[in-house]
């Protein structure tokens, strides 16, 4: 009981996490610019790179806060580092000193190749394009598209959820069944007819993306919110005249984001596989510019000859830690969590 | 039994929602005009005026709205009847079949091998919960999951194809049925999957060690050896084996990359080539089987359940 005077007792990780408005404006801070940046195709090089500068700061304090936070699980730790040292090449990228990586500069050099005045740390591939420049300029994509579908799917699934778990009735019958409609399809056969439908691109795979997660999001989304309704500040809510949509989102929202954490950081995995993998089918981003999945694809003919098998170790090494990260973060998380 | 019939219907309801779906997308221009591409090559094409392109997709029978279509082909799927591949240019049935016993074969391989792999592992990390071997055993499938299936494709191919030269790049089987080949894409399925089955294993077995009955047991002086084989694993293995089941479900989604980076002829590589063609019926045909594979699943899941634990049983 000593304890609990001199220090007031600590809240929950989770919502201590969730409580600071500052970690919010960090985040936004470093996905705003970074998604700007990318999705508008600025060539690397113009004053554009600029707009990154603020990014940089922002993920060390992030990494900062959170290692503080969660220091007492190492696995989250460690994935929080892995998450944060590619968060960090993500922005830093335009300053680093690199090739340009779509400039064919000289094929087939192995790793720690000099060629005249070049080294190449990772060597170059079939077109003699730099693969360390590619790689980290790679982060970039795969962390934006990853990152801006998962939150569009959460967008979706949660308002569906919300819909469906608070009015139940009609709203949850047919809103049930849509979904279930969409998880019954194998998930790898809905992205191929979806991306197959609208054509490949980083915004289709937005779509493809939402209508593949937002199902399950929703179905957690209902669970929680089926459980929270029969709360007693829910009905204190409606006795004072609370329209449903403010009970809904202001109301029942906030109380449900414990859970969707963890959930959140285990489906930015699954998306990062889903959007590597659909590149390397074909159906996602397109070249010329760097993309892992990409890498994989282009090498995955010419690169069958274990001297230039480091074309394909390389990237799937990268995308295989970036997706560690997630998990491991969730894992730390979860357990975290449980513990309290 | 009214459970099923309950899952039946909306299988039904959920296998003509999905159908009309995609006769409503492969009804597009631009897959028309894929198909015409694809035939009659780029020249071809712009070489036709408007009225030889109707006159083409007249032949084609294109030119009948989708609706009319969906009722015919629905008329013939009941009939046996799946179609016409518009790329491959024969009848969809014998396609699909071979493709789905390639699938088969590797699936079979992949549970054979996962299914045990897992349940041994999960039961010794959730055994003694927190323990080094549950510790090294956790990460271990934290990692293998992490790391996705195209990266555990390629690295395993540099290693035992590039490398060490034990095994064969490529799984196309040009002449006739190798086990050999097999081996990557069976190899990479199952060190992909097996990390989430120990650890749903584990979490089943970990929560079943906490249990009264199992401390009663060990108070009562029974050897471990005794406790964990008789008394713990009959509880603790119901979980698992929904998880096992619906694994079905996800193996439909995972083949689907390994098999296009191992050329292997199965399931997944005729639905990814024949979207990318917009060869309608040949999609129809897998996508039916694909909702049918994942329903049933979830139906087999539900019952064994049921089966299995006898607190839902009864209750």
């Amino acid at each position: 009981m000593a304890d609990i005077t001199i220090e007031p007792a600590a809240p929950s990780i989770l919502a201590q996490l969730t409580r600071t408005r500052i970690i919010a404006l960090l985040m936004a801070l470093v996905w705003l610019p970074l998604s700007a940046y990318v999705i508008s195709g600025v060539t690397p090089g113009g004053s554009a790179d600029y707009m990154l500068l603020p990014s940089i700061p922002a993920v060390i304090l992030l990494y900062l806060i959170a290692f503080r936070a969660w220091r007492e699980s190492w696995v989250a730790v460690l994935g929080l580092s892995l998450v944060c040292f590619w968060l960090l090449v993500a922005v830093s990228v335009p300053f680093l000193p690199l090739f340009d990586p779509n400039k064919p500069i000289a094929p087939f050099q192995i790793p720690f190749a000099t060629k005249g005045e070049n080294f190449y740390l990772l060597g170059t591939d079939y077109k003699g394009r730099d693969i360390l420049s590619r790689t980290l300029w790679g982060c970039q994509r795969v962390i934006v598209w990853g990152v801006t579908a998962t939150l569009v799917a959460y967008m979706v699934g949660m308002l569906f959820g919300l819909l469906a778990g608070y009015l139940s009735g009609w709203w949850d019958e047919i809103i049930s069944f849509l979904g279930n409609v969409l998880l019954s399809f194998p998930v790898m056969v809905l992205f191929i007819v979806i991306l197959n439908y609208l054509g490949p691109s980083g915004f289709n795979i937005i779509v493809a993306v939402t209508f593949a997660s937002a199902p399950a999001i929703m179905r957690i989304v209902r669970g929680l919110a089926l459980d929270i309704k029969t709360r007693d500040y829910v009905f204190a809510a409606q006795t004072r005249g609370e329209s449903p949509l403010w009970i809904m989102f202001v109301e029942l929202l906030p109380n449900v984001r414990g859970p969707i954490i963890v959930d959140a950081c285990l489906r930015l995995g699954y998306t990062t596989v889903a959007i590597t993998t659909l590149t390397f089918l074909g159906l996602g981003l397109q070249p010329p510019d760097p993309d892992w999945g990409l890498m994989i694809r282009e090498s995955a003919k010419t690169a069958m000859l274990f001297k230039f098998s480091y074309m394909l170790i390389v990237p799937a090494l990268s995308v295989s830690s970036l997706i560690l990260g997630f998990n491991l973060m969730a894992d730390g998380l979860r357990e975290m969590s449980l513990r309290d | 039994m009214k459970l099923i019939g309950r899952r039946l219907i909306q299988m039904i309801l959920i296998l003509i929602v999905a159908s009309i779906i995609l006769f409503i997308i492969f009804d597009s221009d631009t897959f028309k005009m894929r198909i015409a591409l694809a035939e009659l090559g780029n020249f071809g094409v712009s070489a036709m005026d408007p009225d030889d392109y109707k006159a083409w997709l007249v032949k084609k029978g294109l030119d009948i709205p989708f609706y009319q279509r969906f009722a015919l082909w629905v008329g013939n799927v009941l009939q046996g009847d799946l179609g016409w591949s518009f790329e491959k240019n024969t009848a969809v049935g014998p396609l699909l079949w071979a493709a789905l016993k390639n699938t088969g074969i590797l699936a079979f391989w992949v549970f054979a091998l996962m299914v045990p792999l897992s349940l041994i592992l999960g039961v010794l990390a959730g055994m003694r919960e927190g323990s080094r071997l549950d510790r090294s055993i956790s990460f271990i499938s934290v990692f293998t999951t992490s790391i996705p299936e195209i990266a555990t494709a390629i690295i395993l191919t540099v290693i035992f194809a590039l490398g060490l030269k034990w095994l064969p790049t490529k799984s196309a089987m040009i002449s006739g049925f190798d086990g050999w080949q097999l081996m990557l894409p069976v190899m990479t399925l199952v060190l992909y999957d097996f990390g989430y089955v120990a650890r749903m294993t584990r979490a089943s077995m970990a929560e079943v060690m906490t249990s009264q009955y199992i401390r009663t047991a060990v108070l009562k002086g029974l050897p471990y050896r005794r406790v964990i084989l008789r008394h713990a694993l009959r509880n603790a293995l119901i979980a698992p084996f929904t998880v096992i089941v619906l694994q079905l479900n996800w193996l439909l989604s995972g083949v689907v990359v390994v098999e296009v980076f191992f050329e292997y002829k199965g399931f997944g590589k005729l639905l990814l080539e024949a979207a990318l063609f917009g060869d309608i019926y040949v999609v129809q045909a897998c996508t039916l089987v694909a909702v049918i594979v994942a329903v049933t699943s979830q139906i087999i899941s539900d019952i064994g359940y049921t089966f299995l634990n006898p607190r839902i049983r009864f209750a």
